[in-house]
């Protein structure tokens, strides 16, 4: 197990507070930024292989980077914690257990990109975390780190997973309901009130006080060739000790589930969805991947948020999806019309499949719709949905086929 | 059903204070549109819920039509339309509170009220819902109890966390 960098600070008590999170060395990083050039932080970044941690795992300092050199106008920091992602709860622990590094990272950030004021977006399911990060930003002013050429507004959302979509968010946090925007413009172009705008998630943001204070090889060399440093997995499911762990991105998906105590139950393993919900399901055979970006892309899955939630044998794969197809179609945003439409009529297939009403033909003619909507959307919900009905129905497909009339 | 705290008879307003606390928050954002999320918020837990005269009388804070605060406040779970519960309780029924037996814990819960999820109990006590992942799944089955998570559950502890609300 890799060093602990972002859970460093859990075991102290009231690491949530200031004077604690001084005491360990807390704000040094943002110290040392402040004397570096903004684009220097920037490059330290991007030279540490820092990639996002919400879900799509773009490179933070590239995404940084494409604000435009010429604007002469506000520039935002939007930080995302809109935590949502079926299987993830990482987040809710950095919001509670170390705001302050939060924080810290958006002072560095916004140095970076040249902005004076940031927003985060809490669930507004998350009154506690809300709570404790509110709480953290008021110290933060006290102490005079927030309010001296950089500002803090803490938002709270009202229930919507879309609003997790970084667009979907921005239109949120403009007091609109919460649709996705059709990209070009990127936010880092045209974001939060039309100004360019970097959102990132709570977690990547975390990532940054290490890297400044330590350097960006030290980061790089956590990980893998193509992403740096450790992160946070979000394991439950049918394991002995679920839990957030932290462990460098190098870890495979097999040691993540000993970490974790291994499978309970039975005891043998059926399959594992790698990163939250959205992400493709891996049978038993399959879990020899690392747990990085790249490697679950290899692998034909996605790490997205890094929620890891295993089945045992005893699971059954056509109710597994029942919840998740369930989950779409009442998220989905409405906007597009493949997204409104399929999910709600494929959520309806396959709750007649699992009652024992299903055809044959339901399992082709879910698949042949999924396939054809990817990719014709405003945003990656969509996506996010086609990739659980594809490799669930393909994977354990003898499985539906069992629940269908002949 | 007992009647809320203002429920459509009672005026929709603010006192002096809060309307001083909406121009607070509208002026923190580049648009006052922005503190429109956190203004119906307050308005929500200042009238009980959001009814058409509150939309009504929050989209005059925002020199919005009240259409445009209809599409918000029907797009967000967390604004009720209707009158709520003095509790509510929300059980989440994704995939990791699945396979630690949600099912069970909202059954036991739908059979102690006497209701089903979207209802609430005549006495006006409890509002019961079925949710979308709270993102607390270490800890499954889970549910939220007003502004609190609720871990680990047990039928038996969703027994003692219902009798406990007044």
């Amino acid at each position: 197990m890799a060093e602990s960098v972002l859970m460093r600070n859990f075991p102290r008590p009231n690491s949530h507070t200031l004077p604690v999170y001084r005491e360990a060395g807390g704000y040094g990083a943002w110290e040392k930024a402040r004397t570096m050039e903004p684009a220097a932080i920037t490059e330290e970044v991007k030279k540490a292989n820092l990639r996002g941690l919400g879900g799509a795992g773009f490179p933070t300092g590239m995404k940084w980077s494409f604000i435009p050199k010429a604007h002469t106008g506000p520039v935002y920091l939007v930080v995302n914690a809109d935590e949502g992602e079926p299987g993830t709860f990482k987040d809710r622990y950095l919001l509670e257990r170390d705001p302050h590094a939060l924080i810290e990272g958006m002072l560095i950030a916004a140095r970076a990109i040249r902005c004076t004021l940031g927003f985060i977006y809490i669930r507004g399911e998350y009154v506690q975390p809300w709570r404790v990060f509110s709480a953290a930003v008021r110290e933060a002013y006290g102490a005079g780190l927030l309010g001296a050429g950089f500002d803090i507004v803490v938002h709270r959302g009202a229930g919507a997973y879309i609003c997790g979509e970084e667009t979907g968010l921005l239109s949120s946090l403009e007091g609109k309901k919460g649709w996705p925007k059709i990209k070009p413009p990127f936010p880092a172009i045209k974001g939060a009130f039309g100004q360019p705008t970097i959102v990132n998630n709570v977690e990547t943001l975390c990532c940054v006080p290490p890297i400044i204070e330590r350097g960006a090889e030290w980061f790089a060399g956590l990980g893998t060739k193509t992403q740096g440093g450790t992160r946070m997995y979000s394991v439950s499911g049918r394991v002995k000790k679920p839990a957030v762990y932290e462990t460098s991105v190098s870890i495979t998906l097999r040691q993540l589930i000993e970490l974790a105590g291994g499978v309970s139950g039975p005891g043998r393993l059926k399959a594992v969805v790698p990163g939250g919900g959205s992400a493709p399901i891996l049978t038993a055979d399959e879990i020899d991947v690392t747990m990085d970006v790249d490697g679950l892309k290899n692998a034909g899955s996605m790490i997205g948020s890094a929620g890891v939630m295993v089945m045992d044998e005893s699971v059954s794969i056509p109710e597994a999806l029942l919840v998740l197809a369930r989950f779409y179609a009442h998220e989905s945003c409405g906007q597009c019309t493949p997204c409104r439409e399929s999910t709600g009529w494929i959520y309806k297939m396959v709750h007649r499949l699992v009652e024992g009403h299903g055809r044959k033909d339901d399992l082709d003619t879910i698949l042949d719709v999924a396939k054809r909507g990817a990719g014709t959307t405003i945003c990656a919900f969509y996506d996010g949905a086609v990739g659980p009905y594809i490799s669930y129905i393909e994977k354990f497909r003898s499985e539906f086929e069992a629940l269908c009339r002949s | 059903m007992t009647t809320p705290p203002g429920a459509a008879s009672a005026p929709v307003t603010f006192t002096g204070a809060q309307l001083l606390e909406v121009t607070r928050l509208q002026r923190l954002y580049p648009d006052k549109r922005g503190a429109l999320l956190p203004v119906l918020h307050m308005a929500q837990e200042t009238f009980g819920y959001i009814s058409l005269p509150v939309e009504e009388y929050v989209a005059g804070l925002f020199d919005l039509s009240p259409a445009q605060v209809h599409e918000v406040v029907t797009f967000y779970t967390l604004y009720f339309q209707q009158p709520k519960g003095r509790h509510v309780v929300a059980i989440c029924h994704n995939l990791s509170c699945t396979l630690a037996g949600a099912k069970d814990i909202l059954a036991r819960a739908r059979e102690k009220l006497g209701i089903e999820p979207g209802e609430t109990t005549h006495d006006g006590r409890v509002t019961l819902q079925s949710v979308e992942c709270l993102c607390a799944c270490e800890a499954a089955p889970m549910a939220q109890v007003d502004d609190r998570y609720e871990l680990n559950l047990t039928p038996e502890k969703v027994d003692r966390i219902l009798e406990g609300l007044a």
